[in-house]
């Protein structure tokens, strides 16, 4: 992985962490509720594990779709499905729907992984997962070995894409539970889920122009 | 288009709401119980340093005739920021006005002037019937994942039972009936929720038959009208527990949750009970005696028995005359956003009585004012030679807490049984306060200020205390 890839996961990883909609805000929320800051430490966990999924599945569908189809195929569809992805997130005045404050860890986990699903949370990650050398064919070992390079390769991805989000969240969270409050959310939430979509955009492009 | 930064209307806690700043609008519902001319949605001036402070600033007129407007509520509130379906760029700017005998909803912009409400869209009674199963639609709450819209009556001419609307936040279309198994509940009124704990409240008034015409004697004495109270799994759609006031105690109406949301109590107002035609508040709250029984963990307890007042025979109504006394009635209660303070509008004997509720379950009557009345027909300071008929009906409480305003009739056909010779219109607002709770005498909208309508529910500006739930303490 070059270092430019690395940043860039790291980076995207951060900017999901900062959002409120990602979980953190929920983890604040827990913890407030019970007057208790073990709730927010605990709930951060299973928040990063819910997104881990999200990002994990892509991560590993698109890597193991490189090591038997050519990459540049992979980077065209993957590039369309973003940008047209972004643009409905981008059109849409929809938002997700959940009732529910009474959760126990496993359903926030569940909450994470719909949560960053439906905003698209792997699919981000597609210029990162699209851009590096292609999985080496043609080996005596074939398909086999690819496979579980491009496995490891997906895990990796995930790996520091999840530690940055959680990395951010959870500091977030600790700083808006003992010190800041919320009152900052009417001064500081801007709009990230349109910044959102504007980047899905953009990552489609990417993905598109460099194929 | 949606907005960069949370509507500046949201606040994330009960505290943060509390400092709002004070409202220049209110929105009242205004009908013509004769159904000749159409209701309207009345704006009001309410900021006390404008030259028209106290007059009806906006008028709009409804397409239609015999709407009967009553309960209304914003497209989007505080709850907007409830962090498990967070959407705070959204605007608070449609009003979303149920007709209640009409069984319309119509939706009103007041963003580009909010003088002037604009018409958007209208549901039918019958999108509401086909999609719902319901008509008489009744009390609109903002919930993170839709309007809830409580509903008095059933679909097709059906009495019940009634329920809960789902309308979309956007489209404002019909998605649904709410509940997924609504338990034993078939009279319907109000409904509330804890929303930090995934619970709905819900309570009961009478089907359309028993409340169009007015209140009918034999149900009434029959103890047919509604005496419980329904709790539910919000998140599930299911009715949970029912408990029961007890069926002298007729006709179980607004529900007023605490707004603190690692509380789990509210407050229930009944209107009459036909033993001793007192009314009473109630207090729900966890019971974990019943926890541990398996009971669903819900109890009410009676906190506060307003008596009747004795009245001479001829100066009654024929509907209580045999009765000798005037019912206080109390037909709404309001609790202040930072749960220290109710109000209670006793809308039979014209009182309006404020209550410290810092400890629920022991309230301490702190302050009265006595407005209209069926016997007392008590006068406004600001026009002491007018006496005024109707009494306290719908209250309103300001963001802060500071500014109460209160509206006098209840629904058509009980105005007209319990002020036969006329209910007036009349809207006033008092000034709340640590020391103090008197009119202020700068505010009385009154008689030809509503154009022949009379006034029900109030809706401020920017959310008040009854329009917006939190998600955060």
């Amino acid at each position: 992985m070059k270092d430019g890839s690395l940043a860039a996961l790291v980076a995207l990883g951060a900017f999901h962490g900062l959002n409120p909609g990602m979980g953190w805000l929920f983890a604040v929320a827990r913890g407030l509720q019970e007057r208790s800051r073990a709730l927010v430490l605990q709930s951060l966990p299973a928040i990063a594990a819910g997104h881990a999924a999200s990002v994990g599945v892509v991560a590993v569908l698109v890597s193991l779709t490189r090591s038997v189809v050519a990459t540049q195929a992979v980077a065209i569809a993957g590039g369309a499905v973003l940008v047209g992805f972004g643009l409905w997130r981008l059109l849409s005045r929809r938002h997700f729907r959940w009732v529910g404050m009474r959760l126990s860890l496993w359903q926030l986990a569940g909450w994470s992984f719909l949560m960053s699903s439906v905003h698209g949370a792997g699919l981000m990650l597609l210029p990162v997962l699209a851009s590096g050398p292609a999985p080496r064919h043609g080996h005596r070992l074939g398909h086999l070995s690819a496979s579980g390079d491009a496995l490891s390769a997906g895990v990796f991805v995930t790996g520091v894409h999840t530690l940055a989000m959680f990395a951010v969240a959870g500091a977030i969270a600790v700083a808006v539970y003992e010190i800041v409050g919320l009152a900052v959310l009417r001064r500081a939430w801007i709009d990230l889920d349109r910044v959102w979509a504007v980047a899905l955009v953009g990552a489609g492009a990417v993905t598109l122009l460099t194929a | 288009m949606a907005l960069w930064k949370p509507d500046p209307t949201f606040y994330a806690s009960p505290r943060d709401a509390a400092e709002a700043p004070p409202e220049k609008l209110a929105y009242v519902a205004a009908f013509d119980r004769a159904a000749e001319t159409p209701d309207a949605i009345a704006v009001l001036d309410v900021d006390p340093g404008s030259a028209s402070y106290g007059d009806v600033v906006g008028w709009t007129e409804l397409p239609n005739l015999g709407d009967e407007l009553h309960h209304f509520g914003w497209n989007a509130c505080s709850s907007a920021l409830c962090p498990y379906a967070p959407h705070p760029h959204v605007e608070r700017r449609y009003l979303i006005v149920p007709g209640l005998r009409s069984s319309r909803i119509y939706v009103f912009d007041t963003k580009d002037d909010p003088t002037a409400p604009a018409l958007v869209k209208t549901v039918e009674a019958d999108e509401l019937a086909k999609r719902s199963g319901y008509s008489r639609p009744h009390t609109v709450h903002c919930g993170p994942e839709g309007l809830y819209v409580t509903a008095l009556g059933g679909a097709d001419g059906e009495e019940g039972p009634g329920g809960i609307a789902l309308l979309d936040h956007t489209s404002f279309d019909v998605l649904g009936r709410w509940e997924v198994d609504r338990g034993p509940q078939y009279l319907a009124y109000d409904a509330w929720w804890h929303i930090a704990h995934d619970v709905l409240v819900s309570s009961e008034w009478g089907t359309p038959s028993m409340i169009e015409d007015g209140v009918v004697g034999e149900l009434l004495l029959g103890r047919r009208y509604g005496h419980a109270l329904h709790f539910w799994d919000l998140r599930k759609r299911r009715h949970v527990q029912t408990v029961d006031l007890g069926d002298e105690h007729q006709m179980a109406l607004e529900l007023r949750p605490a707004h603190d949301p690692t509380k789990q109590y509210g407050f229930a107002g009944v209107v009459v009970s036909v033993e001793d035609l007192s009314a009473s508040v109630w207090l729900w709250h966890r019971d974990r005696h019943r926890d541990r029984d398996g009971g669903g963990g819900w109890a009410a307890t009676k906190v506060i028995t307003i008596p009747a007042e004795p009245a001479d025979a001829s100066a009654l109504p024929p509907v209580i005359a045999p009765f000798g006394a005037v019912p206080p009635l109390v037909t709404d209660i309001d609790l202040s956003v930072d749960d220290r303070w109710l109000y209670v509008s006793c809308w039979g004997t014209g009182e309006l009585k404020r209550y410290d509720v810092s400890d629920p379950f022991a309230p301490v009557e702190a302050g009265s004012v006595r407005i209209g009345g069926i016997v007392a027909r008590t006068p406004h300071p600001a026009a002491p030679g007018v006496p005024l008929a109707g009494g306290p009906q719908m209250v309103e409480v300001s963001r802060d807490g500071r500014r109460v305003y209160v509206t006098n009739s209840l629904y058509g056909a009980w105005d007209d049984q319990f002020y036969p010779d006329g209910v007036g219109a009349w809207m006033a607002k008092l000034d709340s306060g640590p020391d103090g709770f008197a009119f202020d005498e700068r505010f009385f909208p009154h008689g030809d200020a509503f154009r022949g309508r009379r006034p029900h529910q109030t809706r401020l500006q920017g959310g008040d205390a009854s329009s917006d739930s939190y998600c955060y303490p």
